[in-house]
């Protein structure tokens, strides 16, 4: 008997499931584009990316609230849009990922009409490949990836890769080390290491960088891609992979700290500002990105979070120390390299990462 | 008429709990089996398919709930040997200081636990408390023990000995200590007396102490990544990264799961199985 | 806490009456040391947590002199006080619908025998026991495939009412347990009807296990990490998982703060739901 109402209970609640699953009683309007202000601004960003008074200044100036979330990995950004995260209004991809999303048709179109601040963007950073004519996206900050490291505890400045991957070079820093827990630039820059391109699909140049990067792991202490700044900042790590910008923040807490663009070469990146195709907040999400497009915003953002802006307009009121420093400028002579979208062997390397970190 | 009246009591009290528990708790487990039998891509695809449990047999996964398994089992092992003299100490101290003693052992579990792994990092990353206490005491040699899976093995401890403590207390203080003395009487030596009465009589005890302990440490997600430095994958992570990092794979996260509450059943099977046997 | 220690535990139970050996003598002493290392373990990082809010250095793990400018900077920061207002809306809902839902499912259980009882019982404690991440996860995946409802504090209260309704019913079934139920009987043949019987007798006896349920119910909401993980939607952001960021992404002392708060908080909360139960045994 008991069996019985089991057998029935789960009948029932899977029938309300199904029926849920196909009539679907809760599902949500389509979007209504107006031309009027919301009153909350949903912004999905990297960790430690955006000045937190520009959140402040934009709702007294336009009496929109900025609720500010945060991600880690372009991945893990297409993952929380994939799986039904609407609700954000504005996301920050990188350059590739932006053609990734562009290609899912997760994005919308922006209305140039409203971001009128586009004019202050350098022409080199303008209709990039991956979004010709800037239909979805506008460009925010770049910067590019390296080593950032102690001075007074490193025995030797880190001039090549080879001083992050080599097992007989790192017994000195064994368990003071960070890497970028992210698939495509830690795996990239393995393959750099190696004399391979960072955007290969070759398998046995990925098994090759997988095998570099088991080697490395022991002397790893942690992979993070959101708080390195701080652990290179308080002595914690010692040698840290990571992209400028936190780098030269790392700096500004203690000034031992060093970056370093390894001689083979590097990554670099653009992230943009876009919005999903399921806000329902287009208008004000535009607005918002016209106004961090604003030169002197663009200029303060970059005064705190030290990453590289395109905004030309910006250069003026950055300050001078930033512009000069090491972080700031593209190298002489060192090979960067962007990261592509490489379709369904792109998940190769989140493959490859999984079974680095499953070791 | 009496009897329909308390039919219709005894329904409409238990209805809100049925349908709150059967609609957020029961249909959502239900959820994860159908997900776990469709084939994958965008990110479910409603095709019946079991290949997800092939890939849960992959190789990698294997080894990984190996190491969940294991740290699950050695953190219940260690909560254990630390926590039964504990609780033996406590059970034996006069009742206002026992019951003083027995809060304060629990009063951990109260506090977030997200806080609480916070302070270790504080007190384990290099060049900070621990260190420089040993430092002080003329230990040369830097330690570091954030980031290593000793941190995450201390955390785990750390979240779950309350765990273990509870109901071991409970058990021991029910103890009769008279037995012990009956057992010496009866010529018994002092390992003796242990193994034959007072670890049979607060085996339920051990057991619930010891399931509650594995069943949380199998699932934990947040400790390896905060104290060990994301660096070892485990059990946990896995289920979260199939769900919500890419590249998804919704189904392999839900056999996964289905993984995870098979072990954990197979502990709670054991947990009465023992129980019975010892009753 | 080695082999060693767990096997003196079995010295315990020598008789008194007969001579004391090195081992007995020893034993208490042992377990003693034992005690306090643990309490020690217990306590250190809450102790070192609080140390450090105090501290002005702006690296956590230094001490820079005592000061008070994080608790102030705490109670500025608008994301926290955000935070801290998605938590109080979670917890009292989620401790609101717990409380008269598991009260209600535990006066049924103390009260009346029906058939699937046992089934019922078994799914009312899985709650409590299920890993915390499945139960995140399976309804993270219900709420977006099935019910395609938006993520958010709905989404959170609903998540934690599931957990809370299995806590309130046990603590209230306990209370129950030694409940005399020929007082309601006499009630009855005095003529009072079920309501009045209920308000009257029932509920002023059991009403300290009520609110030590509800008690319970809203702190375990206030500290929840790993299910309000998953079903959380942009923006509805709780301390615990604001915590959580603060920590992935870089701390700044405020966290000490923060968190010596939440723990004052706690720690408050179930204090007095356990004096609450206590009245019930006195």
């Amino acid at each position: 008997m008991k069996k019985y109402a089991i057998v029935a209970g789960v009948v029932i609640v899977f029938g309300v499931a199904v029926w849920l699953m196909y009539v679907n009683p809760f599902s949500t309007s389509p979007r209504a584009v107006t031309p009027q202000l919301a009153k909350e601004l949903h912004l999905f960003i990297w960790s430690n990316y955006l000045d937190p008074t520009v959140k402040t200044d934009f709702e007294k100036e336009f009496g929109v609230k900025v609720i500010e979330d945060n991600f880690a990995s372009n991945e893990d950004l297409l993952a929380k849009l994939q799986a039904g995260g609407s609700g954000y209004d504005v996301i920050v991809p990188s350059d590739y990922m932006v053609q990734i999303m562009r290609k899912q048709n997760l994005l919308a179109p922006l209305d140039l009409k409203n971001i009128a601040n586009f004019k202050n963007i350098n022409q080199s950073f303008k209709n990039l490949d991956f979004d010709p004519g800037n239909q979805f996206s506008m460009p925010y900050m770049w910067g590019t990836t390296g080593i950032g490291y102690n001075k007074k505890k490193a025995s030797a400045p880190p001039t090549s890769w080879a001083d992050l991957f080599d097992p007989a070079k790192l017994e000195p820093y064994k368990g003071r080390i960070s890497m970028l827990d992210d698939a495509r630039e830690a795996i990239g820059a393995a393959l750099i290491y190696l004399g391979f391109s960072p955007n290969t699909t070759n398998e046995k140049e990925l098994e090759a960088a997988k095998q570099v990067l088991i080697k490395q792991k022991p002397f790893v202490a942690k992979y993070d891609s959101e708080s390195f700044r701080d652990s290179l900042a308080a002595n914690e790590v010692i040698l840290a992979h990571g992209w400028t910008g936190d780098i030269a923040a790392a700096k500004v807490a203690n000034p031992d700290i060093e970056f370093v663009i390894p001689k083979e070469g590097s990554l670099t990146f653009l992230d943009n500002l876009a919005i999903p195709k399921t806000s329902k907040n287009q208008y004000t999400a535009e607005v918002f990105i016209n106004y961090l497009l604003r030169p002197e915003i663009s200029a303060k953002i970059v005064n705190l979070r030290r990453y590289a802006s395109p905004n030309d307009a910006a250069k003026s009121l950055i300050q001078p120390e930033i512009l000069n420093s090491a972080t700031y400028s593209r190298p002489e002579g060192i090979k960067l390299y962007w990261l592509q979208d490489l379709g369904p062997a792109g998940d190769l390397y989140e493959k490859i990462w999984t079974e680095i970190k499953g070791q | 008429m009496e009897k329909q009246r308390e039919r219709g009591q005894l329904a409409l009290l238990l209805l809100p709990s049925t349908l709150w528990l059967g609609l957020f708790f029961l249909a959502p487990l239900g959820i994860i089996l159908v997900i776990s039998l469709v084939q994958r891509g965008g990110p479910v695809a409603w095709q019946l398919d079991g290949s997800a449990y092939v890939r849960l047999l992959d190789p990698l996964h294997l080894k990984i709930f190996l190491r969940s398994l294991t740290l699950a089992v050695l953190t219940t092992f260690v909560c254990l040997l630390v926590g039964y003299p504990l609780a033996y100490y406590i059970a034996q101290r006069p009742p206002r200081l026992r019951h003083l003693l027995h809060f304060f052992v629990l009063l951990p579990l109260w506090a977030n636990s997200l806080v609480l792994t916070y302070a270790w990092m504080v007190l384990l990353r290099p060049e900070g408390f621990f260190d420089s206490l040993l430092h002080a005491l003329g230990f040369a040699e830097p330690i570091s023990l954030l980031y290593t899976p000793t941190a995450v093995v201390i955390g785990l401890v750390y979240w779950y000995l309350p765990f273990m403590v509870y109901p071991l207390y409970g058990s021991i203080e029910k103890f009769d200590f008279t037995l012990i003395e009956a057992a010496h009487d009866l010529g018994a030596t002092r390992f003796q007396a242990f193994r034959k009465v007072l670890l049979p009589l607060t085996m339920p005890g051990v057991m619930a102490g010891s399931l509650l302990v594995f069943i949380s440490a199998l699932g934990t997600f947040v400790v390896p990544a905060l104290l060990g430095g994301d660096k070892t994958l485990m059990w946990g992570n896995l289920i979260q990264q199939r769900f919500l990092s890419t590249p998804q794979d919704w189904p392999l996260g839900a056999a996964l799961s289905l993984a995870m509450m098979l072990f954990m059943s197979v502990g709670i099977w054991f947990y009465f199985r023992v129980n019975r046997e010892s009753a | 806490m080695n082999e060693r220690s767990l096997s003196t535990t079995t010295r315990a139970t020598v008789p008194i009456h007969r001579r004391a050996t090195l081992w007995d003598r020893l034993l208490e002493p042992v377990l003693g040391v034992n005690a306090c290392f643990i309490y020690v373990f217990l306590y250190m990082p809450i102790v070192v947590l609080i140390a450090f809010s105090f501290s002005a250095s702006p690296f956590s793990a230094v001490w820079g002199g005592f000061s008070i400018d994080w608790y102030i900077q705490l109670f500025q920061d608008s994301e926290i006080a955000r935070a801290l207002r998605n938590t109080l809306i979670v917890a009292s809902f989620s401790m609101l619908f717990a409380t008269i839902i598991g009260t209600m499912t535990a006066l049924a259980l103390s009260k009346f025998q029906f058939r699937g009882r046992n089934a019922f019982e078994t799914t009312l404690n899985l709650p409590i026991v299920i890993p915390d991440i499945v139960q995140g996860i399976s309804l993270l995946m219900f709420l977006v495939l099935v019910v395609h409802l938006a993520l958010g504090l709905p989404t959170i209260i609903i998540a934690h009412t599931v957990f809370n309704i299995s806590y309130v019913a046990v603590i209230v079934r306990a209370r129950l347990h030694g409940f005399d139920r020929r007082l309601e009987e006499a009630a009855m043949d005095l003529g009072a009807t079920e309501w009045q019987t209920f308000w009257k007798i029932t509920f002023p006896l059991i009403w300290p296990g009520i609110l030590s349920g509800a008690l319970l119910a809203f702190t375990l909401s206030l500290d929840e990490f790993v299910v309000t993980f998953f079903v959380t939607g942009p923006g509805a952001t709780t301390l615990p998982i604001q915590v959580y960021s603060m920590v992935k992404r870089g701390v700044t002392p405020e966290i000490n703060a923060l968190a010596t708060l939440m723990l004052v908080a706690s720690i408050l909360l179930v204090t007095l739901s356990i004096l609450l139960q206590r009245r019930r045994s006195s």
